[in-house]
């Protein structure tokens, strides 16, 4: 299963008030705002690199990216982006660490094999790592599974269960706990709602894991 | 020089043969130890040197190749091998860069080479040719690149053998190299396919013709081993599905099977085919040395077993490509390669082309393919500031 199909899904809502296409996707924007100017970036599961254009037009960033798909790897490449095809859970390894300023995996870690390893891996390769997943927790989807008994399909996870790459779901807790474990420092945290709203609870309370659609999370190596 | 006086039975002389020789006076130090020259390095230009000396290509050439790159050959009079790309408003412009093609040294279009005339001795070098590397090449290819008065080259680009001679810039030259693709290629020669040269060398050898390799100074030609280099190399070339496509089990101008051994199927003949042409314009020694030196490449090797640090101060822009049926240099090469350069956080793009025409892919028209390239050539002229009218 591909580590970055699930960003050629229409992986996050167009929310009520949605940029204008031009525009960058609002997670994307949210994640492009947390990167300082002039920083080195690797973005996994680039999709069209929709974010990376963004980050080398808006802030001279160095940016890099890797991704799955032909397709998007061509779009890239065919606009002058430096993009690797490739993913998460096999192509990391060999970089260096602290070889970034920032490692994003944007709506991609449900889709690898090795999702703890992954998490392991961005924060050696990145002095910071941004991720952003959809949070299996969300009441809605909660609900879908309570009353209707049959695997949830939102519209970030938009699959059907038979044909989805999304093999490895988390809720935000699960997550937490996870980057308790292996010693991963949460430096920052926000969640949004089902219209892709940020808004601030601590990820670690209950309420957070049932309101938030998503969460996205900034991470460094923890001092074991 | 040298190599003009020696000709063989080709129809055209090679006196005659368009394109330009540069004559390296001073020798040059081969890693086999030998100090070699003075020899002749034939070339062929397209397009224009702009004035900053920045637009310049050079175009590395595989195996069988030539620097015929974009024009007839003189010998078949087919299209270049890669009229494909090199034209105008082609991927390799020919109205935006100076593109620059050498015969390999150890070639037989016009480079120094073993059928060439040794000096001391008169005759053709036959295996008196000392033994040549990929690097070897590579260093020849830079003493022609200074003649022609240029410091980096914007981009160096090649497939198969011509990978190998990109990755050698690199390493060997990373400040001269702007923008590196290597296509279809390997850091290091595989069993495999030392495996298969091996048989094509030993086809070559046990052909009567080829008299020890002194077969020019004999007057004889080993012309059937040769041949059936050819035919087994050209079979790595290709992939199953796209023999399949081609010939399937047909059968060539009969209705069945001859229970003999005429080329009953489409595919022998196809094949015997190749073999015969492949023999008018190249010469059997020369397919020794170079297959040779393809064998002897392992990039790794040169430091210390480590691919990364061959890899240290590359400052180049890359852009890896690979086809998904290319078996012979397949795509596990290049992700490796991919590797070796993010371990050094070098700026790399990779690309694995969906097709099913094997390794020759790097030949032919894939849209894919070029789409890949024209838009990183575009990318790294703008990181490069060129900028052309219009």
């Amino acid at each position: 299963m591909s580590a970055s199909e699930a960003l050629r899904l229409p992986a996050v809502a167009a929310p009520v008030g949605a940029p204008a296409p031009d525009e960058l996707r609002r997670d994307l924007r949210l994640i492009a705002d947390m990167i300082a100017p002039h920083s080195r970036v690797l973005d996994i599961g680039c999709g069209d690199g929709a974010l990376l254009a963004y980050l080398a037009r808006e802030k001279a960033v160095d940016s890099r990216g890797m991704e799955l798909s032909q397709s998007g790897v061509n779009a890239c490449v065919g606009h002058g982006l430096s993009v690797i095809q490739g993913d998460a859970d096999r192509d990391l390894e060999a970089y260096p660490n602290g070889a970034f300023d920032v490692v994003v995996l944007s709506q991609t870690l449900q889709a690898t094999r090795q999702p703890r390893r992954v998490i392991e891996t961005l924060v050696r390769i990145g002095k910071q790592a941004i991720v952003s997943f959809p949070n299996f927790g969300f009441w809605h989807i909660r609900l879908s599974l309570l009353w209707r008994g049959r695997m949830p399909v939102s519209e970030l996870l938009s699959n059907p269960w038979y044909d989805t790459p999304n093999i490895h779901l988390c809720t935000i807790r699960d997550f937490v706990r996870l980057c308790d474990e292996i010693g991963v420092r949460i430096e920052k945290s926000v969640t949004l709602d089902r219209h892709g709203r940020p808004f601030s609870l601590d990820p670690r309370g209950g309420l957070a894991n049932l309101l938030a659609e998503q969460g996205v999370f900034v991470l460094s190596r923890g001092t074991p | 020089m040298s190599s003009l006086t020696a000709t063989n039975s080709q129809t055209r002389p090679e006196s005659d043969w368009p394109g330009h020789r540069l004559v390296v006076e001073e020798p040059l130090r081969l890693d086999c130890g030998v100090d070699f020259g003075p020899f002749t390095i034939a070339y062929q230009t397209y397009g224009t040197l702009n004035a900053d000396r920045s637009n310049a290509v050079l175009i590395c050439h595989a195996l069988s190749g030539d620097q015929y790159a974009a024009e007839p050959h003189p010998i078949t009079g087919h299209d270049g091998w890669w009229t494909t790309l090199v034209r105008p408003g082609g991927v390799l412009d020919t109205e935006r860069y100076f593109l620059i093609c050498a015969n390999v040294l150890g070639g037989c279009m016009g480079t120094t080479g073993p059928k060439d005339i040794n000096p001391e001795t008169g005759e053709p070098w036959a295996l008196s040719f000392p033994v040549i590397t990929i690097h070897d090449m590579v260093r020849a290819q830079k003493l022609l690149v200074e003649h022609l008065g240029i410091d980096t080259l914007f981009c160096v680009i090649g497939g198969s053998m011509g990978a190998m001679q990109v990755l050698q810039w690199v390493a060997s030259y990373p400040d001269s190299v702007f923008a590196a693709v290597p296509i279809a290629g390997s850091a290091r020669h595989s069993a495999q396919n030392i495996a298969f040269h091996e048989v094509g060398r030993q086809a070559i050898i046990a052909d009567p013709g080829w008299c020890g390799g002194r077969y020019l100074s004999l007057g004889r030609k080993p012309a059937r081993g040769l041949a059936v280099a050819r035919m087994a190399a050209h079979i790595t070339y290709l992939s199953e599905a796209a023999l399949h496509r081609k010939f399937g089990r047909n059968l060539q101008d009969r209705n069945a099977v001859t229970y003999g051994f005429d080329a009953d199927f489409q595919v022998e003949s196809y094949l015997r085919h190749q073999g015969s042409t492949f023999v008018d314009r190249f010469d059997a020694n020369s397919y020794l040395y170079i297959t040779r030196a393809m064998d002897y490449f392992d990039l790794a090797a040169e430091h210390g077993g480590s691919l990364p640090a061959a890899f240290a101060g590359a400052k180049s822009r890359f852009c890896v490509i690979s086809f998904t049926s290319d078996w012979l240099f397949p795509t596990s090469e290049s992700r490796a390669l991919v590797h070796a350069l993010n371990a050094v956080a070098a700026n790399v793009s990779f690309v694995e082309v969906e097709t099913d025409k094997g390794h020759d892919a790097f030949l032919l028209h894939e849209p894919e393919f070029f789409a890949t390239l024209r838009g990183f050539l575009a990318g790294c002229a703008e990181h490069r500031g060129l900028s052309w009218p219009g």
